[in-house]
């Protein structure tokens, strides 16, 4: 039991989607303009997470490795069609406020990354309490935000007055701006506190180092992608190659 | 005809796909250290984008609605992405040696690009036919480009500047996206 426990704790802690890893940063800048809101989606990017997690892990000995992907996003894709049809069933309300959102869960990836780092190597019950982990890590990030830019931008938190009378909201903060503020002042605090502990900085959208493994699954699958046309390139003019490695190595700079 | 160029700007400045809708976030941070890269990357993504929503609103139009099965859109939509953007590297590779030089590299790092999907997916919850969901996507792409390139540009200045420490990188970049979307908002007037 307690050998399963630990993915759960690693999620919300020492892993945190959205504090260490920095994952999933386009729904965690777009819809925490509230925190009911964030932690909607975060609940919501939970469900789908815990449960591709477990038929992942369920399926993972009868998908080949070669079709895995495609098979994955099939199933990511299933489960965010249910949970976008139950909510807007039974929560109108949030399904109106997430919009498009709730069926991007499908490209977030953390999910696909979940996936392909845990629950198609671990069995059902770790990979069930990793997902839950993982989720309520990335609720909690959410959630923190959202409180902040509503309690900026809007005088409350969880649309509950808090503070005095006199305060003018900061309207910017609920705007788009506003959410790359937020973060960019996140990071920095967050690069202030690694910086301490000598740990390096953190880089959103960069495909190197340890992220690279857990997740960033776009950057890791077109490596591999990639490595096909530049082995049949290199036998073509030479001239040509410089050109094409110069820019694999720029992109691979970024 | 008005009507496309008001989707159009609406999509390319006053709704930015970046700047106001956060869609596509990690190319934008993580593949704009250069102008040159980063009008690659645009390039590839308006390209990419342009045909995805081509073949979305045809996929929707002639086979998800005659047979009832729109709720299988989300499904539908990531599948034909991911293999248009496999076919359009092979085709690229195979036929147009120039634009695949140009282009191939940033191919597959726009699979998993949530704007893909969220052009498509704009394209059915707004009910655009197929001629005006590809104006929508050209545009919109249009404006990730514009937006990606400014960045890159502002980028390399920032290079020489002198940043305090725990601002380096990553938050520099994300205050500089920050006044790049106020000053989109100026774009709102144009309504």
């Amino acid at each position: 039991m307690n050998k399963n426990f630990k993915p759960f704790i690693n999620g919300i802690v020492t892993e945190n989607p959205t504090f260490v890893l920095m994952l999933g940063m386009c729904p965690t800048l777009a819809v925490t303009t509230s925190a009911v809101n964030g932690l909607g989606m975060g609940l919501t990017t939970t469900a789908v997470l815990v449960l591709s997690n477990m038929v992942i892990s369920l399926l993972r000995k009868l998908i080949p490795d070669s079709v895995r992907i495609p098979a994955f996003i099939v199933i990511i894709a299933s489960f965010v069609t249910i949970v976008e049809m139950l909510l807007e069933a039974y929560l109108p309300s949030l399904y109106d406020s997430l919009g498009i959102y709730i069926p991007l869960i499908v490209v977030n990836c953390i999910i696909l990354g979940r996936a392909e780092a845990f629950a198609s190597k671990n069995n059902l019950i770790a990979s069930f309490f990793d997902g839950l982990g993982m989720g309520l890590g990335f609720t909690l990030g959410l959630t923190s935000i959202g409180i902040v830019r509503e309690l900026l931008g809007n005088g409350e938190i969880f649309e509950i007055a808090v503070m005095p009378k006199g305060y003018q909201p900061l309207t910017i903060f609920i705007l788009a701006p506003g959410a790359f503020m937020v973060l960019a002042f996140l990071v920095a605090l967050l690069n202030k506190l690694r910086e301490k502990k000598g740990k390096p900085p953190i880089e959103i959208g960069s495909c190197s180092g340890e992220n690279c493994s857990s997740c960033m699954m776009d950057c890791c699958e077109s490596k591999n992608i990639r490595q096909t046309p530049k082995a049949k390139i290199k036998a073509k003019k030479v001239k040509k190659v410089k050109a094409v490695k110069a820019e694999e190595e720029e992109v691979k700079d970024e | 005809m008005s009507e496309l160029i008001a989707i159009a700007i609406g999509s390319a400045f006053i709704n930015n796909v970046v700047l106001s809708q956060f869609l596509g976030i990690c190319p934008f941070l993580g593949v704009s250290k250069k102008v040159k890269t980063a009008a690659g990357m645009g390039g590839a993504v308006v390209f990419v984008i342009t045909l995805a929503s081509f073949v979305a609103g045809i996929i929707y139009k002639f086979l998800l609605l005659p047979l009832n099965i729109t709720y299988l859109q989300t499904i539908v939509f990531i599948l034909v992405i991911a293999a248009l953007v496999q076919f359009v590297e092979m085709f690229l590779k195979k036929k147009m040696k120039g634009l695949y030089n140009a282009l191939g590299v940033y191919l597959p790092l726009i699979t998993t690009n949530c704007a893909v999907l969220g052009v498509a997916l704009t394209n059915v919850t707004k009910e655009y036919g197929i001629l005006e969901g590809v104006v929508n996507g050209f545009a919109t792409a249009t404006g990730f480009l514009i937006s990606i390139v400014i960045l890159a540009g502002i980028r390399e200045k920032i290079e020489y500047n002198n940043i305090p420490k725990s601002f380096k990188g990553t938050p520099i970049v994300l205050l500089t996206a920050c006044l790049m979307a106020m000053a989109f908002f100026g774009f709102a007037g144009l309504k």
